[in-house]
């Protein structure tokens, strides 16, 4: 089992990425975002947290413009996973894997707490190791986290049961308290709140870490 | 040749700056004032030959997220 972890300037979660998918018992390799390639064999890529190329412009939106990204976007045609992670999933929505926008957090403060979030679906290998409707707690550390799309697009995501995490006490201003949103194969997953943040005890929490093994259940039983 | 190019948040997309903007200026005592949008203005100095098609392809594919954003693009001698 190999995971990709993107490395963009500016990025700062992709060791935890690492760490965590390495504990769930992934090979990682760290790929620079100049680079056109994945690693052969590579089952999921992982699109870390932070502030790649500074947010500039808009967040994620150089990065999707990056050299690295046509490889991810061809791993992901052909039915690879993905999971974007924060700025991960600002990436995923600029590039337009995952549909939708990260507008700026509805209060305008940038929030950093442990975060209440409710398992929407657990039909996908991210969610599968959770229980319906399982309340979880995740850290949450973003200004640019308010996900929003048109009421046509909302509708299909709700009708496809394509969202994977609702906020418990919505922290940002998202509609329909979205913090994650997966694609229309369900092998594509981003989301604001950082699961990598909470696989082990020690971190406050380990409810991040039933993610990351049920994403290695997956690909053990494929 | 010089294209200026204007990103608005689309209408009918809630623009916190924006309403922060407006607050802050209420605060300061401009009671005048409605309404506040707030974009940002992108400048490119063009090298000889690209035409206006050419960045309205930039806009749809970098400058502007058009699912949120509106564009106007000016040419300037």
């Amino acid at each position: 089992m190999k995971a990709a972890v993107l490395v963009f300037p500016g990025s700062n979660c992709d060791r935890d990425l690492a760490v965590a998918f390495r504990a769930a018992g992934f090979e990682v390799d760290m790929v620079w975002h100049k680079d056109t390639d994945l690693p052969a064999a590579t089952d999921v890529v992982g699109i870390p947290g932070g502030f790649s190329y500074g947010d500039y412009l808009r967040c994620g939106a150089i990065a999707a413009g990056s050299p690295i990204m046509g490889a991810v976007r061809a791993h992901a045609d052909k039915g690879g996973y993905v999971l974007g992670i924060c700025n991960g999933f600002q990436v995923l929505c600029e590039t337009r894997l995952l549909p939708g926008v990260l507008m700026r957090n509805a209060g305008l403060k940038f929030v950093c707490r442990a975060q209440d979030l409710a398992v929407a679906t657990t039909d996908s290998a991210f969610t599968g190791g959770y229980r319906d409707g399982a309340t979880i707690t995740v850290p949450i550390a973003h200004h640019d986290g308010n996900y929003q799309i048109d009421p046509d697009g909302l509708a299909g995501l709700q009708a496809e049961d394509r969202i994977a995490f609702t906020y418990t006490g919505n922290p940002n201003g998202s509609v329909a308290d979205i913090a994650g949103v997966l694609s229309e194969n369900r092998r594509v997953l981003g989301m604001m709140p950082h699961p990598e943040r909470a696989i082990d005890p020690e971190q406050g929490g380990a409810d991040g870490r039933v993610l990351f093994d049920a994403l290695a259940g997956a690909l053990v039983a494929a | 040749m010089k294209a200026v190019v204007t990103v608005m948040l689309k209408d009918g997309v809630l623009d916190p700056q924006g309403e922060a903007v407006k607050s802050a200026l209420g605060a300061m005592g401009f009671d005048g004032v409605e309404a506040v949008r707030q974009g940002k203005v992108i400048e490119l100095d063009l090298a000889p030959g690209t035409t206006e098609d050419q960045v309205t392809e930039m806009c749809e594919k970098l400058l502007a997220n058009t699912v949120i954003e509106s564009y106007a693009v000016e040419i300037r001698a």
